[in-house]
């Protein structure tokens, strides 16, 4: 083919820009808002993500990890009695106050575990060492919340639920989606910062044995122990995302940013492709009148859009790659996977190709009579 | 011989809303291989609109209509862009070259309509320019050229897939009368030299020494014809004393 939709487009260099403009701003739009779609995602359900475990016993309808309900720490005895379980091991995770060297108070959620277990153990410590845990009052936190709770320095003295505590160590990038920050803690520290009766706990984290078929574990746990649910850290894993990104409507907020911006997109180049459309009609006209079928036309204009497409999603993507990296070090992350890379060029496309659809029902209904007109 | 357009009784009512009018009124003619034929007449008569029958771009409201012995008027809408794309080739009065294409390019469009591979396509579209005397401005822009120029490669063009039919709506009204007339001669050439059928519509009367025959259109209908005759330059208008006083020819017996 000739290159008309190439040159038609290239022609108009203000209109160029005004389309890659549009396109390079949805691209942006939709990738930073699904990407932090994404990175709120993931955030919600870091505990459970890193925890290396195969079955969180919980109590019966603990909807999402923060909301775990404390029960009996005989059930620990019971899980690990049963055949196709290598570990079982206590874990808490429970909403504490925690007060600010200037007295402010912050809430913090408190995750208690067993550090000599794989389970559950905090990770990206950058200070301290995993075992430092061990002394006395000794907790660690993140990085990213040193300015929201006061944290400045290792062996800095805190006080949480009027208990004190020690800053041992900071991890890096383990971020709360809540504004309530993780301090991770020894499992009987926790409970007692937690204050939760000696004999409780939120959750038994249990590693399956290799070779053990896991449901079949699941099943056995939950035809041997009474009042409890179980469920793999996949599952836990969804219904937590499911719970904070959909039930509270945070997530909802953030897609329905992403469609504005498809939005947006949609209507910049369907404006941009079609006033192009307009100005080209004459010779859309004549190719019609020289006995190009419809699907001709469909073809140059087609062809308009996917070049729009791909020259704004490279902008867009490059645009988008400084924005992402700018959010690193913030308190909201924005992830940009591969597979959403791509499925962003698709997106990107369709934008471009449905917007040029809007221009093609003006050149379906055309005239080609109308080349002999004045 | 089976004559390259034949149109009978043909008829076209433009309706918009409420509001009709009636351009042609019941026209027959035939045009054939090797001829040119002029259509001339006051503006308003109904000239354009035949030509658009002719070129399948416009359907009649009744009648028949036979292009290369294809009878039109039957045909779906979807089929008529192949009827246009292999058998007729138009020229327009403002040339109607894609600005944003070279010349070559103009012509590799038409080859590319009617799937020509793109080297093929290049070499024919060369050869199509140096046939109207433009090779070396294949690589030139239209707004580059000069307005005969231009029309010279739109006829490059619109001769790409070798159709029988040419037809041109006032092809130099745009022109000054010299290359106008060199333009004409191409047209001609087309008929006399290599044979096709080829349709003017005209104001010009200074290009009715190229005409084979001339057909006068007024109202919508053919109110007179003329045949060359070989002395003289211009040809006259006999007025149309009836169907009888016409040739055979006219009424494609
Ligand atoms: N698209 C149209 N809609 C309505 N009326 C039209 C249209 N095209 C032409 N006409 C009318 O049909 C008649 C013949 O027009 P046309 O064929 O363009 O004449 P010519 O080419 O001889 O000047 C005129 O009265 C004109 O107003
Ligand atoms: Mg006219």
């Amino acid at each position: 083919m000739p290159p008309l939709a190439e040159r038609n487009l290239f022609h108009d260099k203000v209109r160029l820009a005004v389309t890659l403009t549009g396109i390079v701003f949805a691209v942006v739009l939709i990738v930073v808002e699904l990407g932090l779609f994404v990175g709120f995602m993931k955030t919600t359900s870091n505990l459970i993500d890193h925890s290396n475990a195969d079955l969180w016993v919980t109590s019966i309808n603990v909807p999402y990890v923060e909301q775990g309900v404390p029960f009996s720490e005989r059930k620990l005895y019971q899980v690990r009695a049963i055949p196709g379980v290598q570990d079982a091991e206590k874990y808490i995770s429970d909403w504490v106050e925690w007060k600010r060297p200037d007295g402010r108070q912050e809430t913090v959620q408190i995750v208690g575990m067993d550090i000599d277990k794989d389970m559950g153990l905090p990770w990206n410590l950058v200070q301290g060492k995993l075992g430092d845990l061990k002394r006395p009052d000794a907790i660690f936190v993140d990085e990213v919340y040193k300015e929201k709770l006061g944290a400045t320095h290792i062996g800095q003295i805190v006080e949480i639920n009027h208990r004190r505590a020690r800053i041992v160590g900071f991890t890096r990038g383990i971020r709360a989606f809540t504004t309530s920050p993780y301090v991770f803690t020894m499992f009987k520290r926790a409970q007692d910062y937690a204050r939760l009766p000696e004999n409780q706990t939120t959750y038994i984290l249990v590693k399956v044995a290799p070779g053990a078929e896991i449901n079949e574990v699941r099943r056995e746990i939950l035809a041997q122990v009474k009042d409890v649910q179980v469920v793999t850290s996949a599952e836990f894993s969804h219904m937590t995302q499911f719970y904070w990104m959909f039930t509270t409507g945070a997530g909802i907020a953030v897609l329905l940013a992403a469609v504005l911006g498809l939005v947006v997109g949609f209507v910049v180049v369907a404006q941009t492709i079609y006033a192009t459309t307009v100005d080209h009609l004459k010779e859309f006209g004549t190719l019609k009148a020289m006995g190009a079928p419809n699907s001709y036309v469909y073809r140059v204009i087609t062809r308009q859009a996917a070049i729009s497409a791909v020259i704004g999603y490279v902008l867009g993507m490059i645009v988008s790659a400084f924005v992402v990296h700018a959010s690193q070090g913030g308190g909201a992350p924005i992830e940009l996977p591969l597979p959403m890379a791509i499925g962003m060029f698709f997106l990107t496309l369709t934008m471009c190709i449905g917007a040029g659809m809007i221009s093609i029902s003006k050149v379906t209904r055309l005239d080609p009579a109308m080349v002999f007109k004045g | 011989m089976q004559p390259a357009i034949a149109v009978r009784e043909v008829t076209k009512t433009y309706t918009e809303g409420s509001a009709s009018v009636t351009a042609l009124r019941g026209i027959d003619l035939d045009v054939h291989a090797g001829e040119v034929v002029m259509l001339m007449g006051p503006s308003g008569s109904g000239k354009t609109t035949l030509l658009s029958i002719m070129g399948c771009i416009l359907a009649s409201t009744g009648g028949s209509v036979r292009i290369a012995g294809i009878e039109v008027t039957q045909l779906r809408e979807k089929e008529l862009p192949r009827v246009r794309l292999e058998h007729i080739g138009f020229v327009f009065q403002g040339f109607n070259l894609f600005p944003t294409l070279t010349a070559g390019e103009n012509v590799e469009l038409m080859l590319d309509l009617k799937k020509e591979p793109q080297a093929a396509a290049k070499k024919r579209a060369q050869e199509l320019l140096e046939n109207v005397g433009l090779a070396e401005k294949y690589k030139s822009f239209p707004a580059d050229l000069s307005g005969g120029q231009k029309q010279r490669i739109a006829i490059a063009r619109a001769l790409a897939c070798d159709p029988e039919i040419v037809l041109a709506d006032e092809p130099t009204a745009a022109l000054d009368s010299h290359t106008g007339k060199n333009v004409m001669q191409m047209l001609a050439d087309l008929a006399h030299k290599r044979d096709r059928a080829v349709v003017i519509v005209t104001h010009d009367p200074r290009v009715l020494e190229f005409a084979d025959r001339t057909i006068r259109i007024e109202d919508g209908l053919v109110a007179g014809y003329s045949a060359k005759k070989p002395s003289s330059a211009i040809s006259e208008f006999y007025p149309a004393v009836g169907a009888a006083a016409e040739p055979a020819e006219v009424r494609g017996v």
